[in-house]
């Protein structure tokens, strides 16, 4: 396991944390670029990064509809890297994505570098290559929506020895037996899920929410609460409800595709997310829901 | 340990919220599929509703032609024209045994959403079918079956409104309903249980068949053969042949040839990838799924069958379109009997064998009729 955290200390010094998601490539790496500095300008203290999959099942229409602009652009794993080589932002990054992009990176289907591939045997799908040049490029954490705890030990292995964090995502349908496989494997914080579905923005936040972070609270790892978050009042509520930290995707999504000026929308809107975020944490104690 | 694991192959790839349903479904079917009277009423349902056993036919006049023994298992006899019916009868029954009120299915052509209609219409289940837009306008005829049964028809317009973006948002709609919906998966294929639930409730194709050629022959068959797409039809067929000396022939969707950039055939052509919440093999990123039988349109395959070629168990080949339809035409003209596009597959490769003279009989999955083909036929032999 990761025991020097590069994300669990930034959730930990700028509690609460916002986390901000965006598609990489949509619609474009170099406009993603401008995209992440405004938000880690605006106040995003950890930042996601999707690098797109073709069959992205975890995702409502908005993010899918990222994914098919930042695919249409031509975004493949090694443009992704090379952006994150690029950043220069202060909040640690990282990567989600779908399972089946880590093995393919393996496998040889997309060089990493010429040298490189001619001197090494490819043994089939090993999410190792991946790993490592993420590590390579700076990323401090990976995150895969598909790979379930019970399938993620090579995954696992890959990150620790670079140092990545993995980070897992909690349903409301997860408990009991699960929910401590799951918890025994996670780094970096814990994705709580904040109702069930796909990503997307939604109107309320979910009484799911408190129910989630009661049964997470015997684990000592940052709880950050994602699914349908679009205002700076539902992170507020959020982080009064217990949480470490928000996570926002749909909706700074949705200020990609609609906006006029995108870059000072972004950054107002992480502005505004983070400020909910910390009224949330300075509100009296909770009530037990 | 994974689950459902094919030597590597299947898995539960699929998001967090679906685990904790796919368990619980998992732990159904054990528990409940098991029992007696579950299997006694689907054993009704099969007989009375679906029409099993259906027959084994010597094919006499092809048999005469290429001078091997060919027999067909005549699953194209059943209610709704096709082998879909054995499973959607035992996943229906097993979801109102778990008490679900609601099914959920995706379909393209219309095939798998109208044996799913029919079976929440014979278990009073509200059942709802994802089917894209595309799909809905050139398959009208099963759009109206379906909405007479009772189903609704979910028209999906999002991304190429095709048959992937029905399945997402069928998984869409099972995330957000997961404790009252059954999803019912058309084939042997997605996360476990699927593969291997289907492949239990399809697997009374082979051991009917293997009854059959007992009795007619006195012996198993030399070889079976069927087409695959997903893959249930075959994956029923060979089950109950598997520790048999009987060897296992399996027809892909070779579209425009295997080595083309139109093709289903991720056995022939594709490597090991995950998709669609399994481990399995696709076919290429650059090349695009295409087969003339619906059915066989899918990228990527059961991941039993993914397991059967890394053993060698089972010889998979690519049978282009234009070999489908010649065995579609050969087998109207020889025996009277208009088989499925997807099923002509494996037609054509049965004759394949029997010009290679390597076996005396041959079994051949009929997995479905071709009355539904008809609009291509016409259009192939300007009819």
């Amino acid at each position: 396991m990761n025991t020097d955290s590069e994300i669990e200390r930034a959730i930990r010094e700028n509690h609460p944390a916002l986390i901000t998601y965006l598609t990489a490539g949509d619609p474009s790496l170099e406009e993603t670029k401008a995209y992440v500095e405004a938000l880690d300008r605006g106040g995003a203290d950890l930042i996601e990064l999707g690098l797109p999959f073709s069959e992205p099942i975890a995702e409502g229409p908005t993010i899918q509809a990222a994914i098919n602009r930042a695919l249409e652009a031509g975004t493949t794993p090694e443009r992704f890297f090379e952006l994150v080589d690029d950043l220069e932002v202060e909040a640690p990054l990282l990567v989600m994505t779908y399972y089946n992009m880590i093995l393919q990176y393996g496998s040889g289907a997309e060089p990493r570098s010429a040298e490189r591939d001619a001197t090494e045997p490819q043994n089939g799908p090993d999410p190792e290559p991946f790993v490592e040049r993420a590590a390579e490029t700076g990323l401090a954490g990976i995150i895969v929506p598909d790979l379930p705890a019970e399938e993620a030990a090579p995954l696992r292995a890959a990150c620790d020895e670079r140092g990545l964090d993995l980070v897992f995502i909690v349903a409301p349908t997860t408990n009991g037996e699960r929910l401590d496989r799951i918890m025994s494997q996670a780094s970096g914080f814990a994705y709580v899920q904040a109702r069930l579905g796909t990503t997307g923005a939604r109107a309320d936040v979910s009484s799911a929410t408190h129910d989630s972070l009661a049964r997470l609270e015997e684990y000592d790892v940052p709880k950050a609460v994602g699914f349908g978050v679009s205002e700076g009042e539902h992170a507020r509520e959020i982080v009064e409800a217990g949480a470490d930290g928000v996570i926002v995707g749909s909706a700074l999504i949705d200020i990609v595709a609609e906006s006029e000026t995108p870059v000072a929308d972004l950054e107002a809107k992480a502005c505004e997310l983070k400020g909910g975020a910390e009224r949330g944490a300075n509100a009296p104690e909770p009530e037990q829901p | 340990m994974s689950q459902g694991d094919f030597e590597g192959y299947g898995g539960r790839h699929v998001p967090e919220p679906l685990l904790e349903p796919l368990e619980q479904l998992a732990d159904a079917y054990d528990d409940v599929s098991a029992t007696d009277e579950f299997q006694t009423e689907l054993r009704d349902l099969l007989e009375e509703f679906a029409g099993r056993p259906t027959p084994i036919y010597y094919a006499r006049n092809l048999s005469e032609r290429y001078g091997v023994d060919i027999y067909l298992k005549r699953e194209d006899l059943l209610h709704g024209g096709a082998h879909k019916i054995n499973n959607v009868l035992g996943q229906g029954l097993l979801a109102k045994k778990a008490g679900r009120e609601r099914l959920i299915a995706e379909t393209g052509a219309g095939q798998h959403g109208v044996a799913t209609a029919m079976v929440g219409a014979l278990l009073d289940l509200e059942t709802e079918i994802y089917m894209g837009k595309k799909d809905v306008e050139r398959q009208e005829m099963n759009v109206f079956r379906m909405r007479l049964m009772g189903a609704d028809v979910n028209e999906v317009t999002r991304g190429d409104a095709g048959l992937a973006d029905a399945v997402d948002a069928a998984l869409e709609d099972f995330a957000e309903n997961v404790e009252d919906t059954h999803y019912l998966v058309g084939s042997v294929v997605g996360p476990d249980p699927f593969p291997r639930m289907v492949r239990d409730f399809q697997s009374v194709i082979g051991e009917e068949a293997r009854e059959q050629m007992k009795a007619k022959t006195g012996e198993l068959p030399d070889a079976a053969v069927a087409c695959v797409g997903g893959g249930s039809n075959a994956i029923g067929l060979f089950h109950a042949f598997r520790d048999d000396d009987v060897a296992f022939y399996g027809a892909e969707g070779g579209g425009e040839g295997t080595d083309s950039k139109r093709h289903a055939a991720p056995l022939s052509s594709g490597d090991d990838e995950v998709l669609h919440g399994m481990k399995t093999r696709v076919i290429d990123e650059d090349v695009e799924v295409h087969s003339v039988s619906a059915g066989l349109d899918y990228p990527g395959v059961g991941p039993e069958h993914a397991m059967f070629d890394a053993v060698g168990r089972c010889e998979y080949t690519g049978i282009t379109d234009d070999e489908a339809l010649a065995a579609f035409r050969e087998l109207s003209e020889t025996e009277g009997i208009i088989p499925a596009l997807e099923s002509s597959h494996g037609v054509a490769r049965a004759l394949q064998l029997a010009d290679d003279g390597e076996h005396d009989t041959i079994l051949v999955n009929l997995s479905g009729r071709g009355d539904k083909d008809m609009e291509t036929a016409a259009a192939t032999f300007d009819l």
